[in-house]
């Protein structure tokens, strides 16, 4: 028996000893009900899908049809690109809201307040019929055409997707950046790093931490926004299901396939942001 | 005698309406080891803050190994700085935190050789030979791959001291570099800035740590209220103080 402290130094042998009694656990009946019921709810919602007017044999013989394969390279594409596009401007943007010139600091704040607010769609279709604004485009010296033939299905898209998100992603980046102390940015200086290399070196590296799990967050939003470029005839994979379904009728075969896909390629996503937040947390303590 | 590494004049400096500097004159000459002490609000920090840019002064002047902080002057006017010279004039400097401020997502070695590789421009190799020699200087060799959150608190603190003296500093500034540690590691802190000040290092240290101040400082400044009371050998201005109020603070310190 370990000693015991007490005022006086004497145990107290009033207490029975317990240590060799056994531990009963009760039954948790009312956990196995409650997942009773869950699953029974759940097995009617299959059997109601099974049983629906879905003919299960399009869905799979849709799914690797080479429309919607080349649909869905195009949906990876455009999400990758659109999101690249966010990130740099995020980042840019980030920056120039907490910059000390206020012209910048203004033109941030504009950029994030007009492309917040406006539509996604309606942005998408803006880029589209630029045409309309400027018939022609002219870089001096290098290149002269008729805006048309510039703003493709594709440029559209990316423009519209990707400005759009660099309006959201500069707000999940300055969020980073005010969360590294601010002893941080004295150290770097204190070295004899000017505000650049600081930043670059580390002030970024630690807001990285913070920033990458909104900003997965944000790329799974950037994937299901893709489908909205249909509208101006980019073809993704929504795109290409619907054309499809247009000519055959199978309507929610097709929808499937398409979700199946999406939900493919967000499944896929995960472990790789778990990475890439494994790579940003070194030093970091563990909090799990 | 040459001329003082670090000459502060007049020196004057408020944040709103708080004047934290009120007019402070200081020469700290080559291999000098000077303790500012005071009590909080006194005004020592902002004025260690002041010789290394981390805060812009009002008034007054301070030239740093002969070379004006801040402006450049020609004729009978002053111009700023840009963030490039500034950032120049502060490799003489080395500054050691309270709160250490170690890089958390770099090793110990990666916060010694990040100055002298990003700022210097110098070969990756030979420094890395010498942040472990520095390292083991410290007594920390074998903590070379350690993040800072595996290490104590005096642990980081002498790797942020090892990471200031890798800049090659002329002058090495602490800003109560014992404050945020536990008792039983203070002393492993100080032990290497005695070191330090033996190897024939000019310091300015804000401290609480009055007994270091007495084996260490060549000389002890007494601060309050934004200017310097008391100033002279720290056998005297510790034991024989002449000023009523460094009286009380020494009175109220060491009660």
């Amino acid at each position: 028996m370990s000693p015991v402290a007490t005022s006086d130094g004497e145990v107290s042998s009033a207490l029975p000893d317990i240590s060799r009694l056994r531990v009963v656990r009760r039954f948790p009946w009312e956990r196995w009900l409650t997942a009773s019921v869950i699953i029974a709810l759940l097995a009617l919602i299959a059997r109601a899908f099974a049983t629906g007017e879905i003919a299960w044999s399009y869905v799979g013989r849709f799914l690797i049809a080479p429309p919607i394969l080349s649909g869905i390279a195009n949906t990876i594409v455009m999400a990758v690109l659109a999101m690249a596009i966010g990130i740099l401007l995020g980042v840019i943007v980030a920056i120039m809201r907490m910059s000390p010139n206020p012209v910048l600091r203004t033109t941030a704040l504009g950029y994030a307040w007009l492309f917040r607010g406006l539509p996604v769609i309606l942005q998408l279709l803006l880029w589209f019929n630029l045409a309309l604004i400027f018939p022609t485009v002219t870089i001096p010296g290098l290149y002269s055409g008729r805006m048309v033939d510039v703003m493709t299905p594709f440029l559209s898209a990316l423009l519209g997707l990707g400005i759009n998100q660099g309006a959201y992603t500069s707000e999940v980046v300055r969020a980073g950046l005010i969360s590294v102390d601010a002893g941080q940015y004295e150290a770097a200086k204190s070295i004899g790093m000017t505000g650049l290399v600081a930043l670059k070196r580390i002030i970024l590296p630690q807001a990285m931490r913070v920033v990458i799990p909104p900003l997965g967050n944000e790329f799974i939003g950037m994937i299901k926004l893709t489908s909205l470029a249909s509208v101006v005839q980019y073809s993704e994979v929504l795109y290409s299901a619907s054309s499809i379904y247009y000519a055959n009728n199978r309507v929610i075969e097709l929808l499937i396939v398409a979700g199946i896909w999406y939900l493919i390629v967000v499944t896929v996503l995960a472990p790789l942001q778990m990475l890439l937040e494994r790579y940003f947390a070194r030093g970091a303590a563990r909090i799990r | 005698m040459d001329r003082p590494i670090v000459s502060i004049r007049d020196v004057e400096k408020s944040f709103g309406t708080f004047q934290a500097l009120k007019g402070v004159s200081l020469d700290v000459q080559a291999g000098e080891v000077v303790c500012i002490i005071g009590a909080s609000g006194s005004g020592k920090t902002t004025l260690l803050r002041c010789v290394n840019q981390l805060v812009a002064i009002d008034r007054g002047a301070i030239w740093l190994d002969g070379e004006l902080v801040g402006f450049r002057r020609a004729e009978d006017k002053l111009y700023p700085l840009t963030e490039h010279e500034i950032a120049r004039q502060r490799r003489k400097t080395g500054m050691v935190f309270q709160r250490f401020n170690l890089f958390p997502h770099m090793t110990a070695l990666e916060n010694i050789i990040e100055g002298p590789i990003q700022v210097l421009k110098r070969k990756r190799s030979e420094v890395i030979e010498e942040a472990r020699a520095l390292l083991d200087r410290v007594g920390l060799a074998a903590k070379a791959d350690a993040y800072p959150a595996s290490l104590s608190g005096g642990q980081q603190q002498r790797i942020a001291i090892a990471r200031a003296l890798a800049m090659r500093p002329m002058l090495m500034l602490f800003d109560e570099p014992t404050s945020a540690l536990d008792p039983e590691l203070v002393g492993e802190v100080l032990a290497v800035m005695k070191e330090l000040a033996r190897s024939g290092m000019t310091m300015l240290v804000v401290t609480h740590e009055l007994g270091f101040a007495r084996e260490v400082a060549d000389r002890v400044i007494f601060m309050d209220h934004g200017a310097i009371v008391e100033s002279g050998a720290a056998g005297i201005v510790l034991t024989r103080p002449q000023e009523p109020r460094t009286k009380a603070f020494l009175s109220a310190v060491l009660t």
